[in-house]
């Protein structure tokens, strides 16, 4: 019978929920790694046993785990997260040049047929890959010796790269996202990379007309069957590209507002995306205190709140990156996590939602898997 | 051969799988200076699981919130190469790692 495992991530250790296909009820596990904050787990596609877990704190450092048996039990593989060539700069807040270091894995990404294959994306914005199951690491130099790498700047959380996306279909295409870089493709299995932000805008900080970097990204995503639409939340601005990044076009349309963090795409139909709309850059909740998921069927441009089950009134949480995912049952199940500690599902692709975690710590992501 | 006993803060016991004081045995057959590097050398190598998070793998330093203490003193700044006080050596008190109070 299938099942649905989610994988939370939060401020002080991760949990796992699982459901049969009814989604109903939910049982729950955690905290695993109880103290320490869990940026993100991720789960294989090629083997749903086999979950990866990015594990750190600011006293410890960073830990990568790895369960074998669908998250029951865990063991520490690598943490050699060394940059592979001359750390070398680039620009800190305050404009001056500030040498690449390490800090902490923000997003695991499982390869799509090899359980012992998982890329991590790093801060400072390093892409890092493992072949033997997370216990050695070798950083793909292309990234962060693009010629560009100098100039680019960290967001507010850091110079992290936070989002890895594998095309299902086109061989060694990956796409990655920086905070506050922009998107980088790769069509060479990540050995060497190219800035993909033609269209995109952040107007009255940039100082050129058609930058190539320097755009906060907060997260992309991609439907498998169109591996070229891509579909973005940016610091302000919902986008939207058909050409594999080569440009974007803005669909924020009939938001009642445009920044947010995570973007989520329905598993069976590519047009259908969800965004949830916080205030603003300086107020991370959500607007008039309403935690609204917004949905468009038209793959941007049109949206429609969704409401039903989410608190209507004094409700001050925000939604991280990470934080939001889809199931791939017939009718697709919508989750997120909160930084409330709650975690919200649909069973209906969106329609009505209901926390099924309501006190977990902060949460920094949600993933889940679909189990046959 | 010398028995140094190491204290560890709550989540480095847990993830090394340890209750209590461990109890590093140095030196072997060659005469060893018990330096905090050679104390932390063998932890590690004891507990690899505990490498990246007492020094930092790039660096070797110690990390930023990470506090040494042993016979009431804050040994935290001193050279990793200098010995360790006698009482430590000797087994009689213990190298405390400690993790800095600060953050929620």
């Amino acid at each position: 019978m299938t099942r649905v495992r989610i994988l939370a991530g939060t401020r002080k250790g991760a949990f796992v929920l699982t459901s049969d296909g009814s989604r109903a009820k939910w049982d729950f596990s955690g905290p695993h790694f109880a103290g320490w904050e869990i940026y993100h787990l991720k789960g294989s596609p090629a083997d749903p046993d086999r979950i990866y877990a990015s594990q750190n704190t600011g006293w410890f450092g960073q830990l990568v785990q790895r369960s074998d048996d669908g998250g029951a039990t865990w063991q520490p593989v690598g943490n050699d997260f060394a940059y592979a060539t001359e750390p070398g700069t680039h620009l800190w807040y305050d404009g001056t040049p500030r040498p690449w270091e390490f800090k902490r894995v923000w997003h695991l990404e499982p390869s799509l047929s090899d359980p012992d294959e998982v890329w991590a994306g790093v801060e400072d914005a390093g892409l890092f890959r493992s072949r033997d199951g997370g216990v050695s690491w070798t950083e793909l130099t292309g990234l962060r010796t693009h010629s560009s790498g100098p100039g680019w700047q960290p967001g507010a959380g850091g110079l992290c790269l936070h989002t890895i996306i594998l095309d299902p279909a086109r061989a060694g295409r990956m796409f990655t996202a920086i905070s506050a870089a922009g998107t980088l493709r790769s069509d060479d299995h990540g050995e060497t990379w190219r800035p993909v932000n033609r269209g995109l805008h952040d107007e009255g900080t940039l100082p050129e007309e058609e930058p190539e970097v320097g755009f906060c990204v907060h997260h992309v995503e991609m439907h498998p069957s169109r591996p070229d639409t891509l579909f973005m939340q940016k610091h302000w601005d919902v986008m939207r590209s058909d050409d594999a990044g080569e440009t974007w076009r803005e669909v924020s349309g009939n938001l009642p507002s445009d920044f947010g963090f995570p973007i989520g795409v329905h598993a069976h139909e590519p047009e259908t995306v969800y965004v949830v709309p916080i205030t603003s850059d300086s107020l991370h909740f959500p607007p008039d205190g309403r935690l609204r998921v917004y949905r468009s069927r038209t793959g941007g441009d049109e949206w429609e709140p969704l409401t039903r089950g989410l608190p209507q009134e004094h409700c001050y949480v925000n939604v991280y990156r990470d934080a939001m995912a889809v199931d791939s049952l017939e009718e697709c199940g919508v989750y997120f996590g909160t930084t409330g500690g709650q975690v919200y599902a649909s069973a209906d692709a969106g329609d009505t939602w209901e926390a099924i975690a309501r006190d977990l710590p902060a949460v920094l992501s949600v993933e889940v898997q679909t189990i046959p | 051969m010398t028995a140094v006993r190491v204290v560890l803060p709550a989540h480095l016991k847990n993830l090394a799988h340890v209750e209590g004081e461990v109890t590093l045995h140095l030196g072997g057959e060659r005469d060893l200076e018990v330096t905090r590097q050679a104390l932390l050398d063998a932890l590690e190598s004891a507990y690899p699981v505990l490498r990246g998070t007492i020094r930092d793998r790039a660096t070797g330093k110690r990390r930023a919130f990470v506090r040494f203490y042993a016979c009431q003193e804050d040994l935290s700044n001193e050279p990793a190469d200098v010995p360790l006080p006698a009482a430590v050596v000797a087994g009689s008190e213990p190298f405390l790692i400690v993790g800095a109070m600060a953050g929620g």
